[in-house]
């Protein structure tokens, strides 16, 4: 466990709103803290008692099940008072502002905020108004640096590495937060990113953040040294942006056929939940090379790591 | 009758090219000829001193928001019309929409009233295009124009429908109102909050993209040619629509478009902490367009400044970014930041001609009595200290709202008194 001293150098921040402002350094301590994390769980007694006497919030204004899940654990595990917000239970219904409802929070004492919000941006807007750590557990289609950051974790565990690696991100990229913040992260890290998707959901401008993009999917495969499956959002699709999930798979889909064009030891990673048949072919999802559930795991450790360190920053 | 003398200004009055150190005079509320006239009165006659100063008509601003009826947490007929002043404005043309719309003569008579007991400017209410802006059916025009007002619009919204379109320019030719026109297909527009492009990308915001705008501006030059009457194009922001507007104006069409000071001041950089004080709409948007206005600017393209004085409560615009109402006020900072930008740090026009774009510009195309120094004119004159170093403090508003983004910003030029009728409405 890294010791107060380092920390207060290494880490210096209350929240954790996004990877495209973390440094090359916090991402690496971030890891290396959740590295000390991931061994609690392998214990009888899966606990410790780094935020024991602190209050955490779960204030999920968009459904989720997998990340709130995963943030209320690590907090248990943490020894942190855990509640849970969603917003059909809060006020945010009857007509409360998202500040009014976040000020409510933190007169109750809440140390740390994990906010889940359909609006990019909505973390960063609590965060300048609040005493509170503010985590970002997804906003909008902006970031989910947490996702990004068990990501990477597990590829650095996988791989031993991550610079000079060849990373291809599938799907919807466009209203994906999943998307930019894995972007952001292994840029800073030195990985190759290209991106791949019909061209109304991955957009030339993507280019200038410094990614390739394609839209032939069996060019990119057999160079890949790990691919990121997007599940494709229906439900965050208002708009024509392709013309049916059928000509998707038929252009898109990691199917067993072009699983082949893989490389052996390439990895696959889906940040879930899996549309199994339509990004990604069932038996490829539970094949030798996926690491879906690696990533679950890791999460846990990841964001115990987050927790402690912003959690530590904020008293 | 009083009388009143503005001694040794530069009077700048391009409706008569007239730019020259001279004294200026009014009695009776009215512009004279000369000082013989006021003496003639034998009236007691106040004496302004305004060596260093620019003489100016007093400025016009055609696109304000008053939220007078229905929103008067957010700003009213009288804190706007003081806002103006403050801005150095004598008269603002405010829009419709409004708790009830605009759509019909007993609001305007309700907002022409209003403005009469209460409003230290000239109030000029637009109607509505269509019936409660809803772009389905059209709004009484013939009556709209009875109960006196200026233009139509259905401003803040579109009208989509290209044949419902074209019968308003037509029926508004007949009663010889122009037609004002916020650009905007909803289709292409659809969620969008800040201008397609980079920063869209980079934060995943919907995106507003450039097209959008641009799709509308071809629309109305294709009407107005058909319809043979003028149609304005409001707040026009892209690289794109001033191309539009030039290659239309040069062939003679009847289309004229205004800029806001925002767009050229600010690019859509500015979105980047999600700060809802930079979300209006048409949202900012690139360099590249910023220095297509300013050519457009130049070269006359553009033919009339405003502000889209759009005032929102703090409650209101303190949200998330998606859910936060668009627009900035501006009446009490657009001169300054248009003078500071066009004038001081582009050189893209002198102040003849941005007094002209404030003045003759807007009572051409509205048709209204105002923008001029002629003798017999109606008073309204505003006083500009073209070297004055000021900072912005939006607590020092007479506005009711406060939302703008340029707290703090230090500026060379701004009005320094503004007169309606020959009275004092304002001074620094």
């Amino acid at each position: 466990m890294a010791g107060k001293e380092i920390m207060s150098t290494r880490w210096t921040r209350k929240d954790l709103l996004g990877l495209r402002e973390l440094s090359v350094d916090e991402i690496n301590f971030v890891l290396e803290t959740a590295d000390a994390f991931k061994e609690v769980g392998t214990r009888q007694i899966k606990k410790v008692p780094a935020l024991r006497g602190k209050t955490l919030m779960n204030f999920f204004v968009e459904p989720s099940t997998r990340t709130r899940t995963s943030f209320e654990l690590a907090a248990f595990r943490l020894s942190a008072d855990v509640i849970n917000i969603s917003a059909p239970s809060s006020s945010l219904t009857k007509g409360e502002t998202l500040k009014d409802t976040a000020r409510n929070l933190e007169a109750l004492h809440a140390d740390i905020l994990v906010l889940r919000h359909g609006s990019a941006g909505a973390p960063q807007f609590l965060a300048n108004r609040l005493k509170a750590s503010v985590i970002n557990a997804g906003d909008g289609a902006h970031e989910h640096p947490t996702q990004a950051l068990l990501d990477l974790y597990t590829i650095r565990e996988r791989r031993g590495k991550i610079a000079g690696l060849n990373v291809a991100i599938i799907g919807d990229i466009l209203f994906s937060r999943v998307a930019r913040s894995n972007i952001f992260g292994l840029l800073k890290l030195g990985a190759r990113v290209t991106l791949v998707g019909p061209s109304t959901l991955v957009p030339r401008e993507f280019e200038k953040l410094g990614v390739e993009v394609s839209h032939k999917i069996d060019e990119v495969l057999p160079r890949a040294d790990l691919v990121n499956l997007l599940r494709i959002q229906h439900e965050r699709q208002r708009r024509e942006y392709f013309p049916g999930l059928g000509e998707y798979i038929r252009l898109f889909g990691l199917t067993k056929e072009r699983a082949k064009l893989l490389k052996p030891d390439c990895l696959i990673m889906h940040p879930g939940p899996i549309n199994r048949g339509v990004e990604i072919d069932s038996d490829v999802a539970d094949g030798p090379q996926s690491v879906i559930l690696d990533q679950v795991t890791n999460g846990l450790a990841v964001r115990m790591a987050v927790l402690y360190l912003c959690g530590g920053i904020s008293v | 009758m009083s009388a009143t003398i503005i001694r040794n200004g530069r009077v700048i009055d391009p409706a008569n090219k007239r730019d020259e150190i001279a004294d200026l005079c009014i009695a009776g509320g009215k512009i004279v000829a000369s000082k013989s006239k006021i003496r003639n009165q034998k009236s007691e006659s106040e004496e302004i001193d305004a060596k260093g100063l620019i003489v100016a008509p007093g400025l016009l601003d055609m696109h304000v928001h008053l939220r007078e009826p229905g929103f008067s947490h957010k700003e009213t007929i009288e804190s706007g019309a003081h806002a103006a002043a403050a801005g150095g404005f004598t008269t603002v043309v405010c829009m419709p929409n409004t708790a009830p719309v605009a759509d019909n003569p007993s609001t305007i008579a309700w907002i022409r009233d209003r403005a009469a007991a209460v409003a230290c400017v000239n109030v000029l209410p637009t109607g509505a295009i269509s019936k409660n802006l809803a772009g389905e059916e059209l709004a009484p025009i013939g009556s709209l124009a009875q109960a006196g007002v200026i233009a139509i619009t259905d401003d803040g919204h579109c009208i989509q429908n290209h044949e419902l379109m074209r019968r308003a320019v037509e029926y508004a030719r007949m009663v010889d109102l122009p037609v004002l026109d916020h650009c905007q297909d909803y289709n292409l527009v659809g969620n969008g909050v800040v201008h397609e492009g980079y920063w869209s990308t980079l934060l995943g915001l919907p995106g507003w993209p450039a097209a959008g705008e641009e799709v509308m501006v071809m629309r109305n030059i294709l009407l107005a040619e058909l319809c043979n009457h003028h149609i304005h194009c409001q707040h026009l922001t892209t690289a794109g629509s001033v191309r539009l507007l030039r290659e239309a104006r040069t062939r003679g069409v009847k289309i004229s478009g205004e800029v806001c000071p925002h767009h050229i001041a600010l690019t859509e950089e500015a979105i980047q902490n999600f700060d809802t004080h930079y979300k209006m709409n048409p949202p900012l948007r690139s360099q590249e367009d910023v220095d297509a206005l300013l050519e457009g600017i130049a070269d006359g393209t553009l033919s009339v400044l405003c502000s889209d004085h759009a005032p929102h409560a703090d409650f209101e615009k303190e949200v998330e970014f998606d859910a936060a109402p668009f627009g900035i006020i501006g009446l009490e900072t657009e001169l300054g930041l248009f003078i500071d930008l066009l004038v001081n740090k582009h050189g893209k026009i002198d102040i003849a001609r941005l007094i002209e774009m404030y003045t003759v510009e807007p009572a051409r195309l509205l048709k209204i009595d105002a923008g001029t120094l002629s003798a017999g004119a109606r008073a309204d004159v505003t006083l500009i200290d073209p070297e004055l170093e000021w900072t912005i403090r939006i607590d020092q508003f007479q506005s009711a709202s406060r939302n703008s983004p340029f707290d703090g910003w230090k500026l060379k030029g701004r009005a320094v008194r503004t007169i309606v009728g020959g009275k004092t409405v304002w001074n620094l």
